[in-house]
């Protein structure tokens, strides 16, 4: 395999993961703005999702990271097409995302005490993207 | 066409990932505006609610089943005694205990509540666990924090540690606990207004629209459809057998 040919592969895996997160943020975006109460009893999402950290300025958190996977999922795509400066901006999301994601477990692990689904499969999936973007060569020779 | 190939995907993936969100959006309001279940009272234990606040004649209930360390159960009061302020004897509150088994603490908390309310105190103590919540439910032993609860509205503390430890305040709870079960109660807040289920606890607005419908339901019925039995009807003389 060329690697031209895996550096495609990986953006394209990346760009595919990105939709996940698109679809998982996105939810917990829509279910905050309906108002529809998260409520206690359903395990650490009432905790974590009906915590100070679930918003930021009056917006959910969510939407924030539905925004931050839709910017991966583009550039990653660009990337996937040969476009290097996608690359590079791919890069500097993955890395903000992986920053606040090790503070969002940190909070949920050490303040809230609580951890919710939801939140736990972004921050895997914020995860493996990290490795990806490590493990994707970053030139064509 | 190779070259706008990606940017048609992401346009596409955008329009898709907003078109999907309206309408989950709007399928979620009508589910939250139109989809309060009526479940009525039964006449399994714990019916008659031990702790109503307001008018006995008011025309809108509204009946709760908390936790007390359940954080959205604080926000749910701090809204619901908005409301006491804004609807007046319109409107009276009931609590049921529906202490989760995810609080450590919440049954100990209910448990001192229902102890509060044999003195006469149980709403004050139920004000009082909320506005504290954040410091009783980080404690190892919560009795101390409940004992000076109790001493700080002046109740005799002696008898309201044992009969936190009753059987007769456990009975109560339990009982509350079973009412909610049988009314479909999984989680807290769980709020009915007269007997509707009404989700979205913390927003205002839709509360208020849950109680204005409520009361325009129960004005005709305030307002002269309960006339008493009907008046007998008179016969003409000669015709009574």
């Amino acid at each position: 395999m060329t690697r031209a040919r895996f550096q495609t592969i990986c953006y394209t895996i990346a760009a595919l993961i990105a939709l996940i997160g698109l679809a998982d943020a996105s939810y917990l975006t829509v279910t905050h703005l309906t108002g529809e109460d998260v409520v206690c009893g359903s395990g650490g999402c009432s905790v974590v999702l009906g915590s100070v950290y679930a918003t930021v300025g009056g917006i959910p958190t969510a939407a924030f990271g539905a925004l931050a996977y839709f910017a991966v999922f583009s550039s990653a795509l660009l990337a996937a097409f040969g476009y290097r400066r996608a690359r590079i901006f791919l890069t500097l999301v993955v890395a903000v995302m992986f920053g606040v994601t090790v503070w969002l477990l940190y909070v949920q692990a050490f303040m809230l005490h609580a951890f919710c689904p939801f939140c736990l499969l972004s921050a895997a999936l914020t995860f493996f993207l990290a490795g990806i973007i490590i493990a994707t060569p970053s030139t064509t020779p | 066409m190779k070259r706008y190939l990606p940017f048609v995907i992401i346009a596409a993936v955008a329009v898709l990932t907003v078109g999907a969100g309206a309408i989950f959006y709007r399928a979620k309001q009508r589910a939250i505006a139109g989809g309060g279940v009526t479940r009525p009272s039964t006449s399994k234990g714990g019916a008659e609610p031990l702790h109503v606040r307001g008018q006995p004649g008011a025309p809108v209930t509204l009946e709760e089943f908390g936790d007390f360390q359940c954080p959205s159960c604080a926000t749910a009061a701090e809204v619901i005694a908005k409301l006491e302020q804004d609807y007046g004897p319109r409107l009276r509150v009931v609590w049921r205990n529906f202490p989760l088994a995810m609080h450590p603490h919440a049954l100990a908390a209910a448990l001192a509540a229902e102890a509060a309310g044999l003195q006469g105190r149980f709403w004050e103590m139920h004000d009082l666990l909320y506005k504290d919540q954040a410091v009783w439910s980080k404690a190892l032993d919560v009795r101390q924090f409940f004992n000076m609860y109790a001493r700080s509205l002046g109740l005799d503390v002696e008898r309201f540690a044992k009969d936190s430890a009753s059987e007769e305040i456990k009975a109560r709870v339990i009982s509350d606990g079973e009412q909610g079960v049988s009314r479909g109660v999984k989680t807290t807040p769980t709020l009915f207004i007269n007997d509707r289920e009404v989700r979205a606890f913390s927003s205002p607005v839709r509360l208020h629209e849950a109680i204005d419908a409520a009361l325009a339901e129960s004005t005709p019925k305030a307002f002269g459809v309960d006339r008493g039995p009907a008046p007998a009807k008179i016969q003409p003389r000669g015709e009574r057998e």
